[in-house]
Parts: C-alpha cells; sequence; structure tokens
C-alpha cells in the first residue's frame, strides 16, 4: 500500500516540489545567507572575515541602530493604538443606520489603495508649506514652522500619513467583523435596556475579538517595516530622528559598506516581529477564551 | 429590520464632513498640478485656490521628464504578469496542499512551511537577494516578477487551501471515476470553482504590487527601468523646486490607481475584506 503511489500522487509531487524549489531558493536561501553573512565583516563588496558575534554585540552598543530601534517602536505602538482606535469608531460609524453607506465606504478607502511614497510626497508639501502658512495666517508659534524640520516632532508628521493609510485598511475588516455580530443580539440588549456604551462592550467589542487580533498583528508588523513614507517624507531626518529599522538597513546595507552588520541587524528585527506577533496571538486568544 | 429603523442624519453629516480627510490631499495635489509656480504664493490661497486657467502643459512636461509611458508600461507588465502567474501557481499549489494536508503529514509540514514565510520580513532578505538576482541574470523585471510571486506565496496559498474548505471532494471523486486525470480535474472542475477567490488574490497581489517601491528599488536599479513609483523617487531631484510640475507627475502616478478603484471598486472592497477574514 505505502510503496505504491497513485497517479495523483505522482501528479501532486509534480506540481509541488517545483513550487517548493521556488520558495526556497527565493525566501529560505537568502535568509540562510543573510544570517551567514551577519557573522561577517562584509562591506557589500571585496574580502570578508567572519567575525563571530562581534556584529550582535556592536548592536547593542551602536547610538544609530538603538536609536532606529526607538523611533520604530515608538511609532509602531502609537501608531497601533490610534489605527486600532479609529478604524474601529470609523467602522462602527459605517456600519449603523445611515445614507450613502456604501459611497462612504468607498471613500474612506481610497487611503490604502494610494503608494505610501507618493502620499507621502503630497504630505511632504502640506507639512512644509500649507500648515505652517496657516501658522502664519492665525498667528500660531507651533505650526510656523514644518513640523517635518523638527528633530523632536518630525516622527508625528510620519505618523500622520501612517496612520492615515493604515486606518482606511482597518476599518474594512472592521466592518466586515461588526457584521458577523448577529441582529438579535442587538435586539436582546435593547430589550434589556443596555445603553450604547454598555452594549458596545459587553456585546459587540466581545464578538469581533478575532477581528482585532488580525488587526493588531496587520497593522503592528505594517507600521514596524515603514519604508515608503520615510523615503518621501523625512529620509530619516533630522539628526536621524526619524530613521526606521528597514530604511536603516536599506541605506548602510546597500550604501553604507555595512553588509554584514546591517545583516545581523535584520536577523535581530526578524526574530523582533516573530516574537511581537505570536506575543500579540498568544494574548487576544487568551482573551477570545475567556470570554 | 434595516428599514424600520431611523437613518441617524447627524452622523450621515458627521461622515459625510469627515471626508475632507480624504479628499483635502487630493484636492490639493490635483489643484497644484495644473498651475503655474509662478501662481505659488507664499501665503494658503496660492496654494488652495483653483488654477487661473487649466491647461495640461504641466503634465505633458512631466511625461517627458520621468518617461511616464515607459514606467506606466513597466508597472503594468509587472502588475499583471505577477496576477496572472500567482492565480495559476498558487492556486494549484494552494490546491495540492489543502487536499492531502488531513491525511499526510508530509504536506502539513510543506503548508507550514510555506505559510509561515509571512513573517520573514522584506529586510533580511533584501541584501542576499540583491547579490543572487545579479548573479543569476535576475536583476530586472524578470526578476521582480519571480520575487513577487514568492513573496505572495505564503498569504495566498493560506487563502486558496482555506477556500477550497468549501468545495466538496465528490465532484473530483465523481470525474476520478470516470477515468479523468487528476490535472484535468483540476482545470476543469476544481480552478473555475475557485473564482472567487481568484478574484480575491488577484487584488490583493495587485495592491501590494503596483504600490510597491523596495523590491524595484533594489533590484532593478542597474537597468535605468522605472516602474510608477520608482520614477517619482528617481526623478525627484529633476522637479527641483517645480511643485506643479512634481504634482502632475503624482497624479499621473495616482490616476491609473484611482480609475481602476472606481471601476471595481465593490470586487476591491469584497476582496480585501474576504481576504483579511479568511487569512
Amino acid at each position: 500500500m505505502k510503496s505504491k503511489m497513485t497517479n495523483r500522487d505522482k501528479t501532486f509531487w509534480a506540481v509541488i516540489i517545483p513550487v517548493l524549489i521556488l520558495f526556497f531558493a527565493f525566501n529560505t536561501l537568502p535568509m540562510i545567507k543573510g544570517m551567514i553573512y551577519s557573522f561577517t565583516n562584509y562591506r557589500g563588496y571585496g574580502s570578508y572575515d567572519y567575525v563571530g558575534l562581534r556584529n550582535y554585540m556592536d548592536l547593542f552598543s551602536d547610538a544609530r541602530v538603538g536609536k532606529s530601534y526607538l523611533f520604530t517602536f515608538k511609532y509602531a505602538l502609537a501608531g497601533t493604538v490610534l489605527v486600532n482606535v479609529l478604524s474601529l469608531v470609523m467602522a462602527l460609524g459605517l456600519n449603523s443606520c445611515i445614507r450613502f453607506k456604501s459611497a462612504l465606504r468607498g471613500i474612506y478607502f481610497v487611503p490604502n489603495i494610494l503608494g505610501g511614497l507618493v502620499i507621502g510626497y503630497i504630505f511632504s508639501f502640506i507639512f512644509t508649506y500649507i500648515l505652517p502658512a496657516v501658522g502664519m495666517a492665525w498667528d500660531t508659534g507651533w505650526m510656523k514652522n514644518s513640523i517635518l524640520a523638527s528633530e523632536k516632532y518630525a516622527w508625528i508628521g510620519v505618523l500622520v500619513v501612517g496612520v492615515w493609510q493604515a486606518v482606511a485598511m482597518n476599518t474594512i475588516i472592521y466592518i466586515s467583523g461588526l457584521q458577523t455580530v448577529p441582529q438579535e443580539v442587538y435586539e436582546a440588549s435593547m430589550l434589556d435596556g443596555a445603553s450604547k456604551w454598555k452594549e458596545f462592550w459587553s456585546v459587540t467589542f466581545p464578538l469581533v475579538i478575532p477581528f482585532v487580533t488580525i488587526n493588531l498583528v496587520l497593522s503592528t508588523k505594517n507600521l514596524l517595516m515603514v519604508f515608503d513614507q520615510i523615503m518621501s517624507l523625512t529620509k530619516g531626518g533630522p539628526a536621524q530622528s526619524t530613521e526606521s529599522i528597514s530604511y536603516l538597513i536599506y541605506k548602510n546595507g546597500m550604501d553604507g559598506g555595512q553588509f554584514g552588520f546591517q545583516s545581523a541587524n535584520a536577523v535581530i528585527f526578524f526574530f523582533v516581529i516573530v516574537a511581537i506577533s505570536i506575543f500579540q496571538m498568544t494574548i487576544m486568544n487568551k482573551k477570545e477564551e475567556q470570554l | 429590520m434595516e428599514k424600520t429603523q431611523k437613518t441617524n442624519w447627524v452622523l450621515t453629516i458627521v461622515l459625510v464632513l469627515g471626508t475632507v480627510t480624504v479628499f483635502f490631499p487630493l484636492y490639493m495635489a490635483f489643484v497644484i498640478a495644473f498651475k503655474q509656480p509662478s501662481e505659488m504664493t507664499n501665503d494658503v490661497a496660492g496654494a488652495l485656490a483653483l488654477p487661473a486657467h487649466f491647461s495640461l502643459e504641466n503634465f505633458r512636461q512631466a511625461m517627458e521628464v520621468t518617461d511616464f509611458w515607459h514606467s506606466l508600461g513597466n508597472s503594468l507588465l509587472i502588475t499583471l504578469v505577477t496576477i496572472a502567474l500567482s492565480i495559476l501557481i498558487h492556486s494549484i499549489a494552494g490546491y495540492v496542499i489543502g487536499r492531502s494536508m488531513a491525511a499526510k503529514k508530509s504536506f502539513r509540514l510543506i503548508y507550514l512551511y510555506i505559510v509561515s514565510g509571512m513573517f520573514v520580513p522584506f529586510s533580511i532578505l533584501m541584501m542576499p537577494l540583491v547579490k543572487q538576482t545579479a548573479q543569476m541574470g535576475l536583476g530586472n523585471r524578470a526578476g521582480v516578477i519571480l520575487l513577487y510571486l514568492v513573496f505572495y506565496m505564503p498569504m495566498n496559498v493560506l487563502l486558496y487551501t482555506g477556500y477550497l474548505k468549501n468545495i466538496p471532494v465528490a465532484l473530483e471523486e465523481a470525474a476520478d471515476i470516470d477515468g479523468a486525470s487528476t490535472w484535468k480535474t483540476y482545470w476543469t472542475i476544481v480552478f473555475p470553482m475557485m473564482k472567487p477567490m481568484h478574484a480575491t488574490v488577484a487584488i490583493l497581489t495587485a495592491l501590494g504590487t503596483w504600490n510597491d517601491v523596495m523590491t524595484p528599488l533594489v533590484i532593478m536599479s542597474g537597468t535605468g527601468q522605472n516602474t510608477l513609483p520608482l520614477a517619482q523617487l528617481n526623478f525627484q531631484t529633476q522637479f527641483g523646486t517645480n511643485y506643479n510640475l512634481a504634482f502632475s507627475s503624482y497624479i499621473l502616478a495616482l490616476i491609473p490607481i484611482l480609475v481602476f478603484y472606481i471601476i471595481c471598486q465593490k470586487q476591491i472592497l469584497n476582496g480585501v475584506a474576504n481576504g483579511a477574514v479568511k487569512g
């Protein structure tokens, strides 16, 4: 029985083996190579030596890397909270009894279909010219200068653009979550005389928790990997205050002669993303079980 | 039930007013794209007032500077080929894995192996891939397409195997008894039945590839070829301080996807919701 392969099995293996080779060659293999490079002092060209764990030790004492982690985490944390609160509110609004429902849903999704790079350029103009001009007209001190030129507040500018785009996506997911809540549940809570606020927290929210999980994992992952907006808004500046991890790896790994060192950075970054995703999923799974 | 509820007009008005957050940046880009640099005074009105007259001169110039038709062609080529190959290859991979997973441990492992690729950030692959594609002669559009096929495989295989659970095995078994080969059964019976999922896969893959900057940036940098977003990045210095020219170029880059969205809005929203819920 075991030794005899049916025709169906043969076809299946004939399909899956080339697919596996392709996936291995352009996903697993480069990842392994990246891990190997992380133990070398390779600059991207020329000869190189193995340096053991030195890159990893240096990572923890490198001020620029530290700064990029701080920025990326600050950005992802603030972004995840804002995106999920805003998109849940938006979804509740767009799912209630309103007029022009489908047109409004369509319009609010537009930011997500537009590319982050071009959107970044457009917002860059708003931050650099429109807002300061408004600041001048109203004589509001803090608005007179471009937020993107401020070492302290430039990250907020990047955050606004990131959130603007991400909310569109997460709203759609929350709407499909809200649509899974059966109408009878609301009727029952209405008969009980529950307030809208209480209804949301004790009836609606528990039922859409699976969608909260999806959205948390999705938005955190995307925000952690921020690249396009940095490229078009700040190029990591001013004074490297908005340099995200992806941007730093790209910039110094590709052009800065730090191929080996930034490979080590990328390996750590990979484990950070996996750890955060797993952490979020376990927490949310526990929440689901409790309810 | 819906009909008996009253329309919430206050909320409707709030949400309609809220669309300003979406329209304002687009409106601004649009009017600046049509203006002459001399119309751009330093106050708010200079940027936001309607142009004195609508002329397409900026757009003509922007097309010339950024080699628009060429970049558009590259973007279309990469996106369309990626979609077509994704639907063909990822669907059959999803089918093979989905139908074998329950009975065979090896396929269960293959499934986990491919799907776990979703957590691999591009950053860790980027530098080795640039070397690898260059060595293989793939530092070009074909290489970018091949990489997209690999990058979107985890998500698409997940979607297809998930969808397959809704398709009863009985049909395939009947075809098998009739003597049809597995290959033929797949393309004539199963593949057409997965049509809703093909749409979802096509839309998610299209949105991802069309707007992607990083992959073509690092892989195609030696070829002198641009995709539409990449052209915006590479010609940034040539726009200089001529914002009108720059914004014409941005508008040109946004128009194709906006038109596509307006035409297929319903399918896109359904596709995205579908994909996210299953994934």
